[in-house]
Protein backbone atom coordinates (compact mmCIF):
# COMPACT_ATOMS: atom_id res chain seq x y z
CA UNK A 1 0.00 0.00 0.00
CA UNK A 2 1.35 3.40 -0.97
CA UNK A 3 1.81 5.54 2.16
CA UNK A 4 0.54 9.09 2.53
CA UNK A 5 4.12 10.37 2.44
CA UNK A 6 4.47 9.36 -1.22
CA UNK A 7 1.39 11.36 -2.25
CA UNK A 8 2.38 14.35 -0.15
CA UNK A 9 5.91 14.30 -1.56
CA UNK A 10 4.48 14.25 -5.10
CA UNK A 11 2.21 17.13 -4.15
CA UNK A 12 5.14 19.14 -2.75
CA UNK A 13 7.25 18.53 -5.86
CA UNK A 14 4.43 19.65 -8.17
CA UNK A 15 3.74 22.74 -6.07
CA UNK A 16 7.42 23.70 -6.16
CA UNK A 17 7.51 23.26 -9.93
CA UNK A 18 4.45 25.48 -10.29
CA UNK A 19 5.86 28.17 -8.00
CA UNK A 20 9.16 28.13 -9.88
CA UNK A 21 7.27 28.45 -13.15
CA UNK A 22 5.34 31.49 -11.92
CA UNK A 23 8.56 33.16 -10.77
CA UNK A 24 10.83 32.30 -13.69
CA UNK A 25 8.69 32.32 -16.84
CA UNK A 26 7.61 35.56 -18.53
CA UNK A 27 4.92 34.27 -20.87
CA UNK A 28 1.61 35.08 -19.19
CA UNK A 29 -0.02 31.90 -20.56
CA UNK A 30 2.69 29.66 -19.13
CA UNK A 31 2.48 31.50 -15.80
CA UNK A 32 -1.23 30.71 -15.79
CA UNK A 33 -0.56 27.04 -16.46
CA UNK A 34 1.93 27.02 -13.58
CA UNK A 35 -0.79 28.40 -11.32
CA UNK A 36 -3.01 25.52 -12.43
CA UNK A 37 -0.16 23.16 -11.55
CA UNK A 38 -0.04 24.56 -8.02
CA UNK A 39 -3.82 24.30 -7.62
CA UNK A 40 -3.64 20.67 -8.70
CA UNK A 41 -0.87 19.82 -6.27
CA UNK A 42 -2.97 21.29 -3.46
CA UNK A 43 -5.93 19.21 -4.67
CA UNK A 44 -3.78 16.11 -4.42
CA UNK A 45 -2.88 17.02 -0.84
CA UNK A 46 -6.57 17.55 -0.02
CA UNK A 47 -7.53 14.17 -1.47
CA UNK A 48 -4.66 12.49 0.39
CA UNK A 49 -5.75 13.96 3.71
CA UNK A 50 -9.38 13.08 2.97
CA UNK A 51 -8.21 9.48 2.54
CA UNK A 52 -6.04 9.64 5.65
CA UNK A 53 -8.79 10.97 7.93
CA UNK A 54 -11.60 9.21 6.02
CA UNK A 55 -13.32 12.58 5.89
CA UNK A 56 -15.29 13.47 2.77
CA UNK A 57 -14.77 17.20 3.45
CA UNK A 58 -11.39 17.14 1.73
CA UNK A 59 -12.99 15.93 -1.48
CA UNK A 60 -15.77 18.53 -1.23
CA UNK A 61 -13.12 21.24 -0.98
CA UNK A 62 -11.43 19.86 -4.09
CA UNK A 63 -14.77 20.37 -5.84
CA UNK A 64 -14.77 24.05 -4.82
CA UNK A 65 -11.15 24.47 -5.88
CA UNK A 66 -12.11 23.06 -9.30
CA UNK A 67 -14.99 25.54 -9.63
CA UNK A 68 -12.85 28.51 -8.62
CA UNK A 69 -10.02 27.38 -10.90
CA UNK A 70 -12.40 27.20 -13.85
CA UNK A 71 -13.72 30.72 -13.19
CA UNK A 72 -10.20 32.03 -12.63
CA UNK A 73 -9.02 30.60 -15.94
CA UNK A 74 -11.98 32.07 -17.82
CA UNK A 75 -11.46 35.57 -16.42
CA UNK A 76 -7.66 35.40 -16.60
CA UNK A 77 -7.59 34.24 -20.21
CA UNK A 78 -10.09 36.98 -21.13
CA UNK A 79 -7.73 39.50 -19.54
CA UNK A 80 -4.75 38.06 -21.43
CA UNK A 81 -6.67 38.22 -24.72
CA UNK A 82 -7.59 41.84 -23.95
CA UNK A 83 -3.97 42.74 -23.15
CA UNK A 84 -2.82 41.02 -26.33
CA UNK A 85 -5.31 43.02 -28.40
CA UNK A 86 -4.04 46.34 -27.13
CA UNK A 87 -0.32 45.59 -26.77
CA UNK A 88 0.38 42.69 -29.15
CA UNK A 89 2.28 40.76 -26.50
CA UNK A 90 1.76 38.30 -23.66
CA UNK A 91 5.23 38.86 -22.20
CA UNK A 92 4.67 40.20 -18.70
CA UNK A 93 7.89 42.23 -18.85
CA UNK A 94 6.33 44.32 -21.61
CA UNK A 95 3.15 45.02 -19.63
CA UNK A 96 4.60 47.65 -17.31
CA UNK A 97 2.07 50.46 -17.55
CA UNK A 98 1.88 50.77 -13.76
CA UNK A 99 5.65 51.01 -13.30
CA UNK A 100 6.50 54.33 -11.71
CA UNK B 1 -0.16 -3.52 -6.42
CA UNK B 2 -0.94 0.12 -5.67
CA UNK B 3 2.71 1.00 -6.27
CA UNK B 4 2.44 -0.37 -9.81
CA UNK B 5 -0.28 2.23 -10.48
CA UNK B 6 1.15 5.06 -8.39
CA UNK B 7 4.78 5.03 -9.55
CA UNK B 8 4.12 5.48 -13.31
CA UNK B 9 1.45 8.10 -12.56
CA UNK B 10 3.78 10.02 -10.24
CA UNK B 11 6.66 9.83 -12.71
CA UNK B 12 4.40 11.09 -15.51
CA UNK B 13 3.07 13.88 -13.29
CA UNK B 14 6.56 15.12 -12.37
CA UNK B 15 7.74 14.86 -15.99
CA UNK B 16 4.67 16.76 -17.12
CA UNK B 17 5.22 19.39 -14.45
CA UNK B 18 8.77 19.93 -15.65
CA UNK B 19 7.37 20.13 -19.17
CA UNK B 20 4.86 22.84 -18.19
CA UNK B 21 7.57 25.00 -16.67
CA UNK B 22 10.36 24.32 -19.16
CA UNK B 23 8.61 24.16 -22.55
CA UNK B 24 9.50 26.85 -25.05
CA UNK B 25 6.12 26.89 -26.79
CA UNK B 26 2.90 27.50 -24.83
CA UNK B 27 1.25 24.65 -26.78
CA UNK B 28 3.78 22.18 -25.42
CA UNK B 29 3.13 23.51 -21.92
CA UNK B 30 -0.60 22.92 -22.39
CA UNK B 31 -0.03 19.32 -23.52
CA UNK B 32 2.31 18.73 -20.57
CA UNK B 33 -0.37 20.17 -18.26
CA UNK B 34 -2.84 17.69 -19.76
CA UNK B 35 -0.44 14.83 -18.89
CA UNK B 36 -0.16 16.08 -15.30
CA UNK B 37 -3.94 16.32 -14.94
CA UNK B 38 -4.50 12.83 -16.33
CA UNK B 39 -1.89 11.23 -14.07
CA UNK B 40 -3.29 13.06 -11.04
CA UNK B 41 -6.72 11.68 -11.90
CA UNK B 42 -5.17 8.20 -11.72
CA UNK B 43 -3.74 8.92 -8.27
CA UNK B 44 -7.17 10.16 -7.14
CA UNK B 45 -8.60 6.78 -8.14
CA UNK B 46 -5.99 5.00 -6.02
CA UNK B 47 -6.90 7.35 -3.15
CA UNK B 48 -10.56 6.25 -3.25
CA UNK B 49 -11.75 9.55 -4.73
CA UNK B 50 -13.51 8.34 -7.84
CA UNK B 51 -15.90 11.30 -8.14
CA UNK B 52 -13.02 13.79 -7.88
CA UNK B 53 -11.10 11.80 -10.51
CA UNK B 54 -14.03 12.04 -12.92
CA UNK B 55 -14.39 15.77 -12.21
CA UNK B 56 -10.68 16.21 -12.82
CA UNK B 57 -10.93 14.65 -16.27
CA UNK B 58 -14.16 16.43 -17.25
CA UNK B 59 -13.47 19.91 -15.90
CA UNK B 60 -9.69 20.24 -16.00
CA UNK B 61 -8.73 18.12 -18.98
CA UNK B 62 -11.99 18.64 -20.83
CA UNK B 63 -12.68 22.31 -20.26
CA UNK B 64 -9.72 24.21 -18.85
CA UNK B 65 -6.97 22.79 -21.04
CA UNK B 66 -9.18 23.15 -24.12
CA UNK B 67 -9.72 26.79 -23.16
CA UNK B 68 -5.95 27.26 -22.87
CA UNK B 69 -5.44 25.67 -26.29
CA UNK B 70 -8.12 27.90 -27.83
CA UNK B 71 -6.49 31.04 -26.46
CA UNK B 72 -3.01 29.91 -27.54
CA UNK B 73 -4.29 29.36 -31.07
CA UNK B 74 -6.30 32.58 -31.01
CA UNK B 75 -3.36 34.72 -29.96
CA UNK B 76 -0.89 32.99 -32.29
CA UNK B 77 1.94 34.18 -30.07
CA UNK B 78 5.36 34.27 -31.67
CA UNK B 79 7.29 31.30 -30.40
CA UNK B 80 9.65 31.57 -27.50
CA UNK B 81 10.50 34.41 -25.19
CA UNK B 82 13.13 37.04 -25.75
CA UNK B 83 16.61 35.96 -24.76
CA UNK B 84 16.93 38.79 -22.26
CA UNK B 85 17.29 37.43 -18.75
CA UNK B 86 17.25 40.59 -16.73
CA UNK B 87 18.90 39.16 -13.64
CA UNK B 88 22.35 37.58 -13.76
CA UNK B 89 22.52 33.91 -12.73
CA UNK B 90 18.72 33.81 -12.52
CA UNK B 91 18.59 30.06 -13.18
CA UNK B 92 20.97 29.27 -10.31
CA UNK B 93 19.09 31.51 -7.90
CA UNK B 94 15.76 30.03 -8.98
CA UNK B 95 17.02 26.47 -8.48
CA UNK B 96 18.39 27.30 -5.02
CA UNK B 97 15.18 29.02 -3.89
CA UNK B 98 13.08 26.17 -5.29
CA UNK B 99 15.18 23.55 -3.47
CA UNK B 100 14.85 25.37 -0.16
CA UNK B 101 11.13 25.82 -0.71
CA UNK B 102 10.69 22.14 -1.54
CA UNK B 103 12.57 21.16 1.62
CA UNK B 104 10.32 23.38 3.77
CA UNK B 105 7.18 22.00 2.09
CA UNK B 106 8.33 18.41 2.55
CA UNK B 107 9.03 18.93 6.25
CA UNK B 108 5.60 20.50 6.74
CA UNK B 109 3.63 17.98 4.66
CA UNK B 110 5.38 14.76 5.65
CA UNK B 111 5.05 15.64 9.33
CA UNK B 112 1.28 15.39 8.95
CA UNK B 113 1.31 11.99 7.21
CA UNK B 114 -0.28 9.07 9.07
CA UNK B 115 -0.94 5.49 7.98
CA UNK B 116 -4.08 5.09 5.87
CA UNK B 117 -7.05 3.35 7.54
CA UNK B 118 -9.13 0.88 5.53
CA UNK B 119 -11.64 2.51 3.19
CA UNK B 120 -15.30 1.99 4.12
CA UNK B 121 -17.71 0.99 1.38
CA UNK B 122 -18.93 3.91 -0.73
CA UNK B 123 -16.26 6.45 0.31
CA UNK B 124 -15.62 9.05 -2.35
CA UNK B 125 -18.46 8.11 -4.66
CA UNK B 126 -20.59 10.77 -6.31
CA UNK B 127 -23.30 9.92 -3.82
CA UNK B 128 -21.07 10.51 -0.78
CA UNK B 129 -19.60 13.76 -2.12
CA UNK B 130 -23.01 15.01 -3.26
CA UNK B 131 -24.60 14.28 0.10
CA UNK B 132 -21.87 16.20 1.93
CA UNK B 133 -22.05 19.03 -0.62
CA UNK B 134 -25.79 19.56 -0.29
CA UNK B 135 -25.95 19.04 3.46
CA UNK B 136 -23.04 20.80 5.15
CA UNK B 137 -21.80 22.91 2.25
CA UNK B 138 -25.04 24.24 0.79
CA UNK B 139 -24.19 27.94 1.17
CA UNK B 140 -20.69 27.67 -0.40
CA UNK B 141 -22.27 25.56 -3.15
CA UNK B 142 -24.78 28.30 -3.99
CA UNK B 143 -22.05 30.97 -3.75
CA UNK B 144 -19.97 28.96 -6.22
CA UNK B 145 -22.85 29.23 -8.68
CA UNK B 146 -22.91 33.01 -8.21
CA UNK B 147 -19.13 33.18 -8.72
CA UNK B 148 -19.48 31.20 -11.94
CA UNK B 149 -22.15 33.60 -13.20
CA UNK B 150 -19.93 36.58 -12.36
CA UNK B 151 -17.04 34.89 -14.19
CA UNK B 152 -19.15 34.33 -17.30
CA UNK B 153 -20.35 37.95 -17.32
CA UNK B 154 -16.78 39.21 -16.81
CA UNK B 155 -15.46 37.04 -19.64
CA UNK B 156 -18.17 38.24 -22.03
CA UNK B 157 -17.51 41.86 -21.08
CA UNK B 158 -13.73 41.55 -21.40
CA UNK B 159 -13.88 39.58 -24.62
CA UNK B 160 -16.19 42.07 -26.34
CA UNK B 161 -14.62 44.16 -29.05
CA UNK B 162 -15.00 47.87 -28.30
CA UNK B 163 -17.69 49.32 -30.58
CA UNK B 164 -16.23 51.31 -33.45
CA UNK B 165 -16.26 55.00 -32.55
CA UNK B 166 -18.13 54.26 -29.34
CA UNK B 167 -17.16 55.16 -25.85
CA UNK B 168 -15.41 51.80 -25.31
CA UNK B 169 -16.19 50.16 -22.06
Amino acid sequence: MVPATAYLALSAVLFTLGAAGVLVRRNALIIFMSVELMLNSVNLAFVTFARQHLSIDGQVIVFFVLVIAAVEVVVGLALIVDIFRSRETVDIDDVDLLRG
Amino acid sequence: MEWAVFLPAAALAVAGGIGVVAARQPVHSAIALLIVLASLAVTYLVLAAQFVAVLQVIIYAGAIVVLFLFVIMLLNVRSGEGPAVKLPRQAVAAAAVAAGYLAALLVAALGAARPFPAVPQGFGTAQAVGAALLAGYLLPFELAAVIMLVGIVAAVLLGRRPPAGGEGR
